[in-house]
């Protein structure tokens, strides 16, 4: 029975990682930056989703067509306005803009909320549903099912419309989607405000299950980075496929070694993955 | 020997000064100007020289305090402690070198990224020999008085900084340093036409490490107590850089005085403003990159400096 539990965790934490890990995903792929600000947007997201549910009384999955709205916005004036200044720049520059912007949202975040400990709390609580002996909570249960709805989402917007098409020819050559008319400035943008939508999501449905601190933002951002690594850059079915991975590995490994090396395992796996296998389990160069 | 590594020479024996001078105070902020010069300078062997951005110098540092902590405990001298630090951290980032400088871009600073919270965990972990998240105290010279103590750490964190620099210096002068802009420049050319970038970089690495151990193990003994979220903090990686970019990329003499600018803002940010300082720095940080990327080095004042080389 714990290995049925184990795999239905498993699936439960995968699908969260991967809803976690696509926009980073995207940003990443498509305009080859590292964005430190994901794990922040995440712990923002679940902010907006604590803040309405305490003042409002307003159920998380209702906040969602909020927050993706507004975090596209953030996401969007952020590029426009600071990256894309040193987007052609090297890595260290880009990187390094995203960590002071980083430190910013951080420690604005701290000051506004008080660096305790929140929780989302439903009343009444949905409880737990249990089958042949595997016992689920209700919320999660919610939450993994808003968080493969996201990522569907962002596939098949990718696939079937004409931003998505834009964003898609812009990664795989961008030269090439100049010359054929793609405004890659705009796409930069766009595709900035979707990770950032999705980051911004990710974060509500986070707020149904994990406490919500300024300080988990750096673990968000940890598990991202695993996602991408192990699925393969910039896709969406890499991310699903990383993130599964990376959680049925932390929850084999927490049931035999210990969940107190969650982090040198994941960092084992990555280190052998860059070495191994560099483009990822599902890796191809394109998004989609 | 160029004009600015001359500089740069001079610079450090100048603060040998400083004793002279100040108080405790000032002896506690040039301990620390000497601890940020060491950990940027070193920064710039692997960031600057060999191009690879490195965001492992926290993981380095943590090392050293807890290796110079731990025999420090054991009942070892302050001297011997801080050697088999260095040692230690050279043979460390060596080793890992080997294998995580074949990552490039943006994979390798993940990469080193993690590093720090993966050494972290490990100290967490290993309660028995390292008091895990309870932290390590370690135990006080006896019998100097606060003065003396002072000055003798400032004296220990300024012989590093003149250790890295001379080493910087020779580093550049020597065939290790052209090798390294090689690889930089283009590193599957340097490769082609036999150069061996595997040993180069893995050298360059080890170097940038071990003063950074050592300084981590001065730091240790400095302040009588570490603990894994104190000396692995990830912000012992970002300072240098920004230190670096502060000063202007690629330039050790820009480094050192990106060390010295950084900590002045630093400590005057950190006296007035201490809720904000994160998002302080982040400021800072931010409005560098986008008003001034080629940092102090690159401002024009006439026939002081000469315009810093972009690299």
């Amino acid at each position: 029975m714990l290995a049925a539990q184990i795999v239905i965790n498993a699936l439960v934490l995968g699908s969260l990682y991967a809803c976690i890990a696509i926009g980073f995903s995207l940003v990443w792929g498509v305009l080859n930056v590292i964005n430190l600000i994901h794990g922040s947007m995440i712990v923002l997201g679940a902010y907006l989703a604590w803040g309405l549910y305490q003042a409002l009384a307003v159920s998380p999955w209702y906040v969602l067509p909020v927050a993706v709205p507004l975090f596209f916005v953030f996401g969007y004036l952020l590029q426009r306005l600071l990256l894309n200044r040193v987007i052609s720049a090297p890595v260290l520059v880009t990187l390094t803009l995203t960590f002071g912007l980083d430190l910013i949202l951080n420690n604005a975040m701290i000051y506004f909320f008080k660096a305790d400990y929140r929780k989302l709390t439903l009343k009444p609580p949905l409880g737990s549903v249990s089958l042949f002996g595997v016992v689920v909570p209700v919320d999660r249960l919610i939450a993994t099912v808003l968080a493969l709805a996201l990522t569907g989402l962002l596939y098949i917007l990718l696939r079937r419309s004409r931003v998505g098409r834009a964003i898609v020819a812009v990664r795989l050559d961008r030269d090439a989607a100049v010359l054929m008319g793609v405004d890659v400035k705009s796409i930069y943008a766009i595709a900035f405000g979707i990770g950032a939508a999705l980051a911004g999501s990710a974060g509500v449905l986070m707020a149904l299950i994990f406490p919500i601190s300024a300080l988990t933002s750096t673990a968000y951002l940890d598990k991202a980075f695993v996602v991408c690594v192990l699925g393969g850059l910039g896709s969406v079915s890499g991310a699903l496929a990383g993130g599964l991975l990376l959680a049925l590995a932390e929850g084999i490994g927490s049931a035999t070694i210990g969940p107190a090396y969650a982090t040198t395992l994941s960092f084992a796996m990555l280190i052998v993955f860059l070495l191994v296998r560099p483009q990822g389990l599902l890796g191809r160069k394109g998004f989609e | 020997m160029t004009r600015a590594n001359l500089a740069l020479l001079i610079l450090v024996a100048c603060l040998a000064a400083l004793p002279l001078f100040g108080g405790a105070y000032a002896l506690r902020l040039g301990t620390m100007a000497c601890m940020y010069a060491v950990l940027a300078l070193s920064w710039n062997v692997v960031g600057g020289f060999a191009g690879y951005p490195s965001f492992a110098t926290a993981a380095f540092f943590g090392f050293g305090a807890y290796v110079t902590g731990v025999l420090l405990n054991a009942g070892v001298s302050l001297t011997v402690a801080t050697l088999a630090a260095l040692a230690g951290g050279f043979l460390l980032a060596g080793l890992l070198g080997v294998v995580l400088l074949r990552l490039r871009g943006h994979y390798f600073a993940i990469a080193s990224l993690s590093l720090v919270g993966v050494l972290r965990e490990l100290v967490n972990n290993a309660t028995d020999l390292t008091g895990g998240g309870m932290g390590l105290n370690i135990p006080l010279a006896s019998g100097s008085s606060i003065l003396a103590d002072a000055t003798f750490f400032f004296y220990a964190m300024w012989g590093l900084l003149l250790a890295t620099a001379l080493m910087l210096v020779t580093v550049s002068i020597s065939k290790l340093g052209f090798g390294l802009v090689c690889i930089r420049q283009n590193e599957t050319a340097a490769n082609m036409i036999g150069l061996n970038a595997t040993l180069y970089k893995s050298m360059a690495f080890g170097l940038s490490a071990c003063f950074v151990a050592a300084a981590g193990g001065v730091y240790a003994a400095w302040v009588h107590y570490i603990d894994p979220s104190d000396v692995f903090d990830i912000l012992y990686s970002v300072k240098p850089i920004v230190m670096t970019l502060m000063g202007g990329l690629g330039s050790p003499l820009g480094a050192l005085c990106g060390a010295l600018l950084y900590l002045a803002l630093e400590e005057v940010v950190w006296r007035n403003y201490i809720q904000i300082h994160s998002g302080v720095l982040g400021l800072l940080i931010v409005a560098l990159l986008l008003l001034l990327p080629h940092g102090i080095v690159s401002l024009r004042i006439t026939g002081l400096w000469r315009r810093a080389k972009h690299v």
